[in-house]
């Protein structure tokens, strides 16, 4: 132990020790890197996985808000021709309005509507969040203006409690 | 004809630009001492042409002259003064030229600022920040012109995103700039050494300061962005890991890499190669940001295909940038190599170990932001990657850093002492495992909180450990010189203190937080967070150029005097939309945060107000903590400029040397 080391051996050690870093980062990506699917409420009519996290985007549907005797927030996401149904246990944000663009991050329960954790409203007219405009577009009715770009964090967001 | 002028000068600069590129290419390679001084004049007229341009374009914001189009899309004339002057940079356009103008003023300062290093390397790095500056005049100029007109002009503008209309945000753009650009001088610099194949202890002590003005920018920048969501969003949210942020965050992280590295290739020589590449690097990344706010590519990849011009143009630059650099590294970095012997347990060591982490970390950063673009772009599969990933990958790595850190001051250069450094520590030991322990034994379950809470203070007392050794150092601890310290000691130790701060206060309110949302009519009250808020009543008020609701709230500690707490609803007209105004009340135990929200009916059936309530426990330590990071950049700035006044020439760093008890800085 006491022996010098080389600077073959320094140099050896240094790269293991980065090599090491680097591998068990690796493994954290790696293991970690579960991206959340995007889901238009179209494709989720027909192959929707009770317990699966997605992402839905669309408008809130016209007369759809409502409450549950629990408190629960009660919406409907439609992207004009199907609609999923939401269950939300907090307050929407607050450009939350209906007819307007929403992402929901949330999961379908047993009884057939999608328990979500996130609610996130669009925040001005110029932008449309990008899951709201794919949603409509894989409908097949797209016609929209090019999308702008937007500074960081252009919508307000609610979390769950427990999110 | 102000618009015209902004034009002409524009162009104007991007000839000076190409003439700086070429005189200082050519002059440091013919050695030629008058071609150099013709490119430093070329960019001190380059950047005094932007500037002039600038100042027109912001000319017409002022005069709401909206025949011409970034005016008319951006501006409105009820808009008060200092955001028709913000928004000159609030856009795509008018940033882009707010970019070319800060990359020629910083090529203007290194013509003026050689800074010990060789004429060649100079001359050199002077001309690469020309073609910089070039490149990214003529992207602005032809494919995003800020003084297009428009014709017929609009009798109105259509006004500035309200949610940009904010003090914090005003000047968080050019902090931000500042900070991308910031990155081109050690660029420059870098290849300006390559070229010449002189890399030395000069270029590295040449580099520092650049690479710390950029990084105090950046800190500044991003500090002001996070504040800025924090309050003006609504909900209390200071970071997203949303890919627009960690466009600034990556450029953050390489610079700091670099400028730690770079003291060690100033102090001993060694890893010069590693310091170059990554300068490159750090560029490569300020250039990436750029391209993923400014491109459109974020919103959708789609929707970058349908103009991809922008887009290209900013992606070549990128390509041109780094695969230059990246050749020219591989040209030369073998000539390079200077080994300096050190064992794994000192000063190197440790800044070794610093930079493994940052430039590790910023991969796993990196993976996240392009991982759902590359997705998008192959498969067309729209996903996102979320903060469990980014806590995941970063939070490990950096509290691994953090328990590296305050050992590293107390490490001498080539062969430290462990042992003696870890004697040094033991009360900032002492107290980070006290607090590690108070927290969990307090909070049950916040295991993570208590873990950050422990690092954290270890920074904390570490950091200030240093300080009170360096006091102690050969003499009494009088005041006169603690004040004598060198402001390098400062610097450390205010930045590594700042980053215990901020941990503490973002484990803190992640773990903590709480939040609850009642409708109020006037006349109720609701208790939350040990206080009691009674909404009194709910006024219509009228602003310059917007309109809206301010509810007035008492919130009270029992037995105390109400404070008086006023949230508005706003929505601006012009734009179409609203902000929301939120009353943060603040003590030392972290925010009570009050969000005014829509209309809505109470349980009893009276016409009600919904209000949003959050406390946000230490949340001030995070913008405190990158407060003194940011000072930290600043007082190593003022020291290398105060040692750069007192030895002009580069001294010879000792080599090997004996080991000290606690080297210098």
């Amino acid at each position: 132990m006491a022996k010098r080391m080389t600077r073959q051996q320094r140099r050896l050690a240094v790269i293991g020790v980065a090599g090491l870093v680097l591998a068990v980062t690796a493994g954290l990506v790696l293991s970690n890197l579960k991206p959340v699917y995007f889901r238009g409420p179209t494709e989720l009519a027909t192959s929707a996985k009770v317990g699966e996290l997605v992402r839905i985007g669309g408008l809130v549907k016209e007369g759809s808000v409502a409450r549950d005797a629990q408190g629960n927030l009660l919406f409907e996401v439609t992207d004009t021709a199907n609609a999923v149904k939401v269950r939300y246990a907090g307050d929407p944000p607050d450009l939350f309005r209906e007819n307007q663009g929403v992402v929901v991050e949330a999961k379908l329960t047993k009884d057939g509507a999608f328990e979500a954790s996130r609610v996130l409203a669009k925040h001005d007219e110029k932008y449309m969040p990008k899951e709201v405009a794919e949603a409509i577009k894989r409908k097949g009715e797209w016609r929209g203006p090019s999308d702008t770009p937007v500074p960081a964090a252009q919508t307000t967001t609610t979390s769950g409690a427990g999110s | 004809m102000i618009a015209e002028l902004g034009g002409f000068l524009g162009l104007l600069a991007l000839v000076l630009a190409l003439s700086q590129g070429a005189l200082g290419l050519v002059g440091g390679h013919r050695d030629d001492a008058r071609l150099s001084a013709a490119a430093a004049a070329a960019a001190q007229a380059c950047a005094v042409a932007l500037l002039v341009s600038f100042a027109a374009l912001i000319a017409l914001f002022v005069r709401s002259d909206f025949s011409v189009a970034v005016v008319a899309n951006n501006s409105h004339t009820f808009k008060p003064l200092i955001y028709k002057i913000a928004g000159v940079w609030g856009n795509h356009e008018g940033s882009m030229l707010l970019w070319c103008l800060i990359s020629a003023t910083f090529g203007a300062m290194m013509a003026n600022l050689r800074g010990g290093i060789s004429q060649g390397v100079w001359s050199r790095a002077v001309g690469i920040q020309g073609l910089v500056t070039a490149a990214a005049l003529a992207y602005t100029l032809f494919l995003s012109s800020p003084f297009a007109r428009l014709d017929p002009a609009p009798l109105q503008g259509g006004d500035l995103n309200p949610l940009l209309q904010d003090p914090a945000l005003a000047i968080h753009p050019p902090m931000l700039y500042l900070g991308y650009v910031g990155m081109s001088a050690p660029f420059s610099l870098a290849l300006g050494a390559l070229i010449a194949g002189q890399v030395d202890q000069g270029w590295a002590r040449a580099v520092r300061p650049w690479a710390l003005a950029a990084w105090t920018f950046l800190t500044i920048g991003i500090a002001l962005g996070s504040y800025w969501a924090y309050y003006e969003l609504g909900w209390g949210g200071w970071w997203f890991w949303d890919p627009v942020e960690n466009a600034s965050f990556m450029p953050w992280l390489a610079a700091a890499a670099l400028l730690h590295s770079a003291i060690v290739t100033e102090r001993r020589g060694s890893l010069a190669s590693w310091t170059i590449l990554l300068a490159i690097l750090a560029f490569g990344l300020a250039l990436l940001g750029t391209f993923l706010v400014r491109s459109g590519v974020l919103t959708s990849v789609h929707a970058f295909a349908v103009d991809p011009r922008r887009g290209v143009a900013v992606l070549t630059m990128l390509a041109v940038a780094l695969g230059a650099g990246l050749a020219l590294y591989a040209w030369r970095a073998p000539s390079l190599a200077r080994p300096a012997g050190f064992v794994a347990v000192s000063r190197d060591g440790a800044l070794l170990a610093n930079n493994l982490g940052l430039a590790v970390a910023t991969g796993t950063v990196l993976v996240g932001t392009l991982y759902p673009l590359l997705v998008d772009a192959i498969s067309n599969e729209i996903i996102s990657v979320g903060p469990p990933y980014f806590n995941a990958t970063f939070g490990p790595l950096m509290a691994a850093m953090f328990v590296i850190l305050p050992f590293a001051p107390f490490l001498t250069w080539r062969k430290g002492d462990a042992a003696y450094a870890a004697r040094q520590l033991w009360l900032a030991g002492a107290v980070a495992v006290a607090g590690l322990v108070a927290v969990a034994l307090l909070w049950k379950g916040a295991f993570w909180v208590s873990i950050g809470v422990g690092l954290g203070l270890w920074l904390i007392v570490g950091a200030f450990t240093y300080v009170w050794k360096r006091w102690g150092q050969g003499g009494a601890r009088t005041p006169a010189r603690l004040l004598a310290l060198p402001l390098a000691v400062w610097a450390m130790s205010l930045a590594h203190a700042g980053l215990g701060v901020m941990t503490i206060g973002a484990v803190a309110e992640t773990g903590f937080r709480s939040e609850k949302s009642v409708r109020l009519a006037p006349g109720e009250s609701t208790d939350f967070a040990g206080r009691t808020v009674k909404l009194l009543s709910v006024d219509q008020i009228e602003g310059p150029n917007y309109y809206g609701d301010r509810a007035r709230l008492d919130v009270s500690l029992p037995g105390k005097a109400p404070q008086r707490a006023a949230p508005e609803r706003r929505l601006y007209p012009a734009a179409g939309s609203g902000t929301s105004e939120v009353a943060i009340l603040s003590d030392w135990t972290g925010d009570y945060y009050i969000a005014l929200g829509e209309p809505s009916r109470t349980d009893g059936g009276q016409a009600g107000w919904t209000v949003r309530l959050y406390k946000n426990p230490l949340v001030h330590l995070i913008f405190v903590g990158a407060l003194m990071m940011a000072l930290g950049g600043v007082c190593a700035m003022t020291g290398l400029a105060r040692a750069r006044r007192r030895a002009p020439a580069p001294e010879p760093a000792a080599q090997g040397g004996a080991p000290q008890p606690v080297a210098a800085e």
